[in-house]
């Protein structure tokens, strides 16, 4: 079998995700989201202003590295650590494969769980009111393209991944972020938000990095990341040896 | 017919050498690779499996080496030591998947034969998690076994097994042995490999320390100086007694009081020694006090092999 995706690990990752405790927390944020959306509507009725603040503020600064970092450490981190993906490895299947699966996985369901909740809650906001609903979205479904990419790595290369992605994800995408200039221009956060000023109406949407950078930027990190991890699974050594 | 051949193979982890130049091929039947904890087993069984790069020399299958060499698999079934198994998946539904994993053209047909052979087909459709122990390791058996390889490696597989598990899962190991299969199990329990193992290969502190049939090997186990703490109502008319027979090599006389207090006995032929020192404690009217062996520890009887 010589293609990059392989359907049988693709179930088994996503029934992994979907099957533990952590599914929780990817139902439990976007959850959040909606309540948060409903209730500013209600309480204050349809505000762009209130709308950027949400979805810049809470879905892509927060919620979507947060769900990044669930699925995309949990779509290998786990099976590492008990050991399960012996069964895996012990395949006539290249290990590109199986790190490629995982990362569309991954990604597809960071998507799912927090591109899609960001339309939603757009819409129920201001109604996608100077196409903030649409510009969120697409910037929630690249951050989760690269996001997808980045904590797999990271679920490979160390035990610690939820630990490391969250403060990647708490102290540099929302806190540094939002406080340190040079910070911004290296946050996946950033440069989607870059895409989304593309896409709202002029000037509802800014973003610190220019386009080309940021897509650059967000293809060079992804196909690094992804290409790394496949390296790093081939000569993976398993845990728990003597 | 499928040799796995272990060529001058070492591997160290930072400073620790885990496995130190090891030869050996390991043919068709039940091999049994036996050395007390933290030998070097899993080490040596995760160098064949194509987890581990050798540090030197090369780990090869029918000369093909292992390591990164993912065809390799299409020849080999591994039943790790580890529990991680899927556990939310049903017992089907985790052998299918790894049936599907080796691109078998019906998956689910080789799944229904593999589990029917460890007798699992009962509990297919429970799932992995509400299993026994003896359970998940015929499961991980049937999931190793379900595209039929030549060469089959077992970590540890009879750990934790109670003996009704451990007899049928060595009724199985046997057949595959049997068939012509390369079977190779871990173990640091000599008389489980000696009931299962026609061949048996020992390693100590990452060393290969002896090699042959599970006669040699107990010949070898039994027949090293065996030392005994005795303590006893009269110790140096003991001592004198005992050493006047040729089963004893030294004795030691401690009359220091400490709690190593008694006879050091240094025996030389096991069986003549056990029948002597009751005998000779009988006619000279010494009650015993204390008998125990003092080196009774697998590690010392390995340690006394790899000297050998």
């Amino acid at each position: 079998m010589s293609s990059l995706y392989h359907p049988t690990v693709a179930r088994l990752t996503y029934r992994a995700l979907l099957g533990r405790r952590r599914a929780l927390i990817l139902f439990s944020l976007p959850g959040l989201l909606l309540v948060i959306a409903v209730a500013v509507r209600a309480l204050s009725g349809a505000d762009d202003q209130t709308a950027d603040a949400v979805l810049g503020g809470f879905a892509l600064a927060t919620m979507v590295p947060l769900i990044g970092v669930i699925a995309g450490t949990g779509a290998i981190g786990p099976e590492i650590d008990d050991g399960s993906v012996v069964y895996l490895l012990a395949k006539p299947v290249k290990r590109p494969t199986i790190i490629f699966t995982k990362f569309i996985v991954a990604t597809g369901v960071t998507v799912v769980f927090s591109a899609l909740p960001t339309l939603l809650a757009g819409y129920i906001l201001n109604g996608n009111g100077q196409q903030l609903a649409v510009a969120y979205a697409v910037a929630a479904t690249v951050a989760s393209i690269t996001y997808g990419a980045m904590f797999l790595l990271l679920g490979t290369i160390t035990r610690h991944a939820v630990i490391v992605g969250l403060v990647y994800a708490l102290v540099w995408e929302s806190l540094f972020g939002s406080l340190v200039g040079g910070a911004r221009d290296l946050s996946v956060q950033q440069w989607s938000l870059a895409l989304a000023q593309k896409v709202a109406d002029n000037g509802a949407v800014t973003s610190e990095v220019g386009l080309p950078a940021a897509v650059l930027l967000l293809l060079a990190v992804t196909v690094a990341a992804t290409w790394y991890a496949g390296r790093k699974l081939r000569t993976l050594t398993l845990a728990g040896e003597e | 017919m499928t040799t796995i051949a272990i060529d001058n193979v070492s591997r160290w982890f930072g400073n620790v050498v885990a496995v130190n130049d090891v030869t050996m091929n390991i043919g068709p039947g039940v091999t049994g690779l036996l050395g007390p904890n933290g030998a070097g087993k899993s080490t040596l069984i995760g160098m064949m499996g194509g987890f581990l790069a050798p540090s030197t020399g090369s780990v090869t299958l029918d000369g093909a080496t292992i390591w990164r060499n993912e065809a390799a698999y299409r020849q080999i079934g591994i039943v790790p030591e580890r529990e991680g198994m899927y556990d939310f998946l049903t017992g089907r539904e985790f052998v299918i998947a790894n049936a599907e994993l080796h691109g078998l053209p019906d998956p689910r047909a080789a799944a229904r034969k593999a589990l029917e052979t460890v007798e699992m087909d009962f509990a297919g459709s429970r799932r992995i998690a509400t299993y026994s122990k003896g359970m998940r390791q015929r499961v991980k058996m049937a999931s190793a076994l379900v595209h039929e390889p030549s060469v089959l490696l077992l970590d540890e597989p009879f750990n934790g097994m109670d003996p009704r598990q451990r007899m049928q899962l060595m009724e199985l190991l046997r057949r595959m042995g049997e068939e012509g299969r390369t079977v190779l199990f871990s173990s640091h329990i000599l008389e489980e490999v000696e009931q299962l193992a026609a061949h048996i290969e020992v390693i100590v502190a990452g060393r290969h320390a002896a090699s042959g049939d599970f006669r040699k090997i107990r010949r070898l186990m039994t027949d090293r100086p065996h030392r005994y703490l005795v303590r006893s109502s009269d110790d140096r008319a003991l001592a004198a007694a005992l050493i006047a027979d040729h089963s004893t090599a030294g004795i030691e006389v401690d009359a220091s009081g400490g709690p190593e207090a008694g006879l050091h006995i240094q025996a030389v032929d096991f069986t003549r020694f056990t029948e002597l020192l009751p005998r000779v404690a009988r006619d000279l009217g010494v009650r015993l006090l204390t008998v125990s062996p003092s080196d009774e520890s697998l590690e010392s009887v390995f340690s006394y092999l790899v000297a050998a």
